[in-house]
């Protein structure tokens, strides 16, 4: 099926839990949201494995004939819109961090502890 | 042009009223801002309560740029508007008119230059929430959950000056945003075994494989995302820490329907895409988040009790009726998705009033802290007062509110599968109708004794920033014609037959993955095109034993609430045993519970790994290949 066998899903597999490792360790909130847009590339590595076929080229056809092999690309859009995506939540938690920084000087995530119980 | 011609216009509309404000804000002065927001809201309303009209003819179906898929195969995008999809998105657009109604006079004056900001921002978010109820195609359900996300972590962090908005802005986005990634996963995993992206087309092509490991993980995955949105316990850490701090009218968003959505997509996607063949079996399904829902609706509940900051308490009260409502669709029947439907309606207006009232309270008073409120809003009694207590004997479930119909129908449903649930339903209700009641009477008459002002809580209420700050003007009339029509609008729905009758059908319909399948042109060739839905027994609306519940828990949310507001002065020895008998069960039980609520960003990553570990190996054990 693939080039590589299954190490692809693991690598996958792989960035989500050291993303979500990085979360629950984290004491920085800039690193916190990196954290985060490790986890994402792991949805990256996942949709482009899924749609990857033995031989296939890129899913253009204006240089190569139309029965050529090529990689599925409906994931290819969806990774895309991921990438979108993931650039859109990160700017915007990454302004509030800023925010925090600039009024509060802190970006250490166990500094704020205003909300409990 | 046929409605279902119509259909992308729901999205369309407040994407481009987005646009529009955000440019006109510049030019336009305050009010211009808000007339054009409230007339392009008025205009979506419009536009979906006629869409909701077309609904009763059939569900409305548009492949968007005509690209129908083509022997049953295809990469068309698909917006279907079945009447709970619809009834969803204009229960969404009635709520999102109210919050800007109710803004009108509640911003202290915004920046020269982005005055259109606040309310492009909230139709920004209608759009999000619209397109998740009605879209038919499992990816854009992901984007549209997105954009309703990042939407709503932009509008809880709105007041920078405070770090609290930030902090739970943060951990809202983090968490719920790796969530997303986990369904996203899911998607992907789906997409590598069928090739589809349509609901409907994957669930079609699941029937071909037995459900095998990677189907489960797949379904939990995208079910991880729907539960945190839908805050369901051990995912729902988030959701106090953000309702507690974003703008009020944004919390009558966040707790009225976009928590609720959650469940909706839960649902979804379960009967179109795992109900089938080669989906997740029903028992699997209906065990796993029926145990769900009941924990977190006694969570809730437990901790609703506890708060005195007066928005994390209706937090508490939200996450507590979401798990009733998990409940009502994991029943898997008909008359549950009914009953949860209207239940999500009356209670939507009801959350969204109490709300706008404590935005009342903070507006006079700079505070939404129970204890350091105590008697000092009497003057609003007769205003504020008598609609806070209306809307905690709705939230109870008090005859005929829509919440009142919406227990009693999911209470009856759930009473048919397990004989024990409608007490869970009862004494939820009760606990935290009477929390609010026990609020009310100590903020609006100053009843029972003062309360130790210093005592328990670790949120507190006082102390907030204030949203407007000129503390002695009058009540602006918006901020109390608002939660008039919502509680209004919630007593309508329990009071007419004609909501009940259309959500009757319309849960048979969306039971029916048949029906699902023949709207998109998919039905199986070896069945009529047309399903036939079974002849509709006449809708059952109220019953002798809805009333007698419903009248149960309003009473003893009525007692629980006056045994907190008086208790503490009763004389006698049963009464000193007592009290010291519930100080220990606080001591024991309560405050460890209350201490995992840390508000820690590594925490809530790790409850949500945790959750997913737990929910993979509910599946795994129950679905047997």
């Amino acid at each position: 099926m693939n080039l590589l066998g299954p190490l692809p899903y693991l690598v996958a597999g792989w960035l989500l839990l050291v993303g979500v490792y990085g979360l629950v360790t984290s004491r920085n909130l800039i690193h916190a949201v990196g954290c985060l847009a490790v986890a994402q590339s792991s949805t990256y590595v996942l949709l482009l494995t899924v749609g990857f076929r033995r031989g296939g080229t890129a899913p253009v056809y204006s240089d190569t004939s139309p029965r050529s092999v090529v990689v599925d690309p409906v994931v290819q859009a969806l990774a895309l819109t991921d990438v979108v995506v993931g650039a859109t939540v990160t700017a915007l938690l990454l302004a509030l961090v800023i925010q925090l920084h600039n009024r509060h000087s802190t970006i250490d995530p166990d500094r704020l502890n205003a909300l409990r119980g | 042009m046929t409605a279902a011609q119509l259909l992308p216009l729901a999205v369309a509309v407040p994407l481009l009223g987005a646009v529009t404000l955000a440019l006109a804000g510049r030019l336009l002065p305050r009010l211009g801002c808000d007339i054009l927001a409230t007339a392009w809201a008025s205009a979506d309303v419009v536009l979906l309560a006629g869409l909701w009209h077309c609904s009763s003819r059939g569900t409305q179906v548009n492949w968007v740029g005509a690209w129908k898929p083509t022997g049953g195969e295809g990469v068309g995008i698909v917006l279907v508007g079945d009447r709970i999809g619809i009834g969803l998105a204009l229960l969404i657009t009635v709520l999102i008119l109210a919050a800007l109604l109710y803004a009108w006079r509640f911003f202290e004056e915004p920046p020269a230059g982005h005055r259109g900001t606040f309310p492009a921002l909230i139709l920004l978010f209608e759009a999000g929430m619209c397109g998740f109820a009605l879209t038919g195609d499992l990816f854009n359900a992901f984007v549209f959950f997105e954009l309703m996300g990042a939407v709503a972590y932009a509008l809880t962090g709105y007041h920078v000056e405070d770090p609290r908005p930030l902090q739970g802005a943060l951990t809202f986005g983090v968490i719920n945003s790796l969530a997303a990634y986990c369904s996203l996963m899911g998607i992907a995993l789906l997409y590598a075994r069928t090739g589809e992206l349509g609901m409907a087309q994957i669930g079609r092509h699941l029937a071909g494989h037995s459900a095998d490991a990677l189907i489960v993980v797949a379904f939990v995955l995208v079910l991880t995302g729907l539960l945190v949105k839908g805050a369901m316990a051990p995912f729902h850490f988030w959701l106090p820490d953000a309702h507690a701090v974003a703008p009020t009218p944004v919390c009558m968003l966040l707790s009225g329907v976009m928590v609720e959505l959650g469940v909706y997509g839960a649902a979804r996607v379960y009967w179109t895409l795992f109900s089938g063949p080669g989906g997740i079996p029903a028992h699997a399904m209906r065990d796993v988040l029926t145990s769900t829902g009941v924990v977190t609706a006694l969570l809730g509940a437990v901790m609703c009790w506890q708060q005195r900051h007066i928005k994390r308490m209706l937090a508490f009260s939200t996450i507590s009726h979401v798990g009733l409502f998990l409940v009502g669709i994991s029943l898997l029947s008909p008359q549950g998705v009914t009953g949860t439907a209207l239940y999500v309606a009356g209670h939507a207006g009801v959350k969204a009033a109490l709300f706008a009232l404590t935005g009342v309270l903070l507006d006079q008073h700079g505070s939404v802290d129970e204890h350091s409120l105590y008697g000092r809003a009497r003057e609003l009694r007769r205003s504020a007062g008598i609609m806070f207590v209306l809307g905690a004997l709705a939230l109870a479930g008090l005859p005929p509110f829509g919440t009142g119909l919406g227990k009693a129908l999911t209470e009856h449903a759930a009473g048919e599968f397990l004989g024990w649930l409608p007490a869970v339903f009862v004494l939820t209700s009760a606990i935290t109708g009477a929390t609010v009641l026990r609020t009310a009477a100590r903020v609006f008459t100053g009843a029972g004794g003062r309360p130790d002002a210093t005592a328990g809580a670790q949120t507190r209420g006082d102390h907030e920033e204030p949203e407007v700050r000129d503390p002695g003007r009058p009540v602006p009339a918006p901020m109390l014609v608002v939660p008039a029509l919502l509680l209004a609008g919630s007593l309508v729905l329990g009071l007419l037959p004609g909501p009940v009758t259309a959500l009757t059908r319309a849960g048979q319909l969306f039971t029916s993955r048949a029906a699902y399948l023949a709207a998109v042109g998919l039905a199986p060739t070896n069945q009529p095109a047309m399903p036939v839905v079974t002849p509709v027994a006449p809708p059952v609306v109220w019953t002798g034993e809805g009333i007698a519940l419903g009248l149960l828990s309003t009473i003893l949310a009525a007692a629980l609430a006056a045994t907190a507001l008086w208790g503490p002065a009763l004389q006698g020895a049963a009464a000193h045993r007592l009290r010291g008998l519930a100080a220990a069960v606080t001591q024991r039980l309560v405050a460890p519970l209350r201490s995992l609520h840390s508000g820690r960003l590594g925490d809530n990553a790790v409850w949500l790994a945790t959750g997913v570990a737990v929910l993979l190996v509910a599946f795994s054990t129950l679905v047997q290949p």
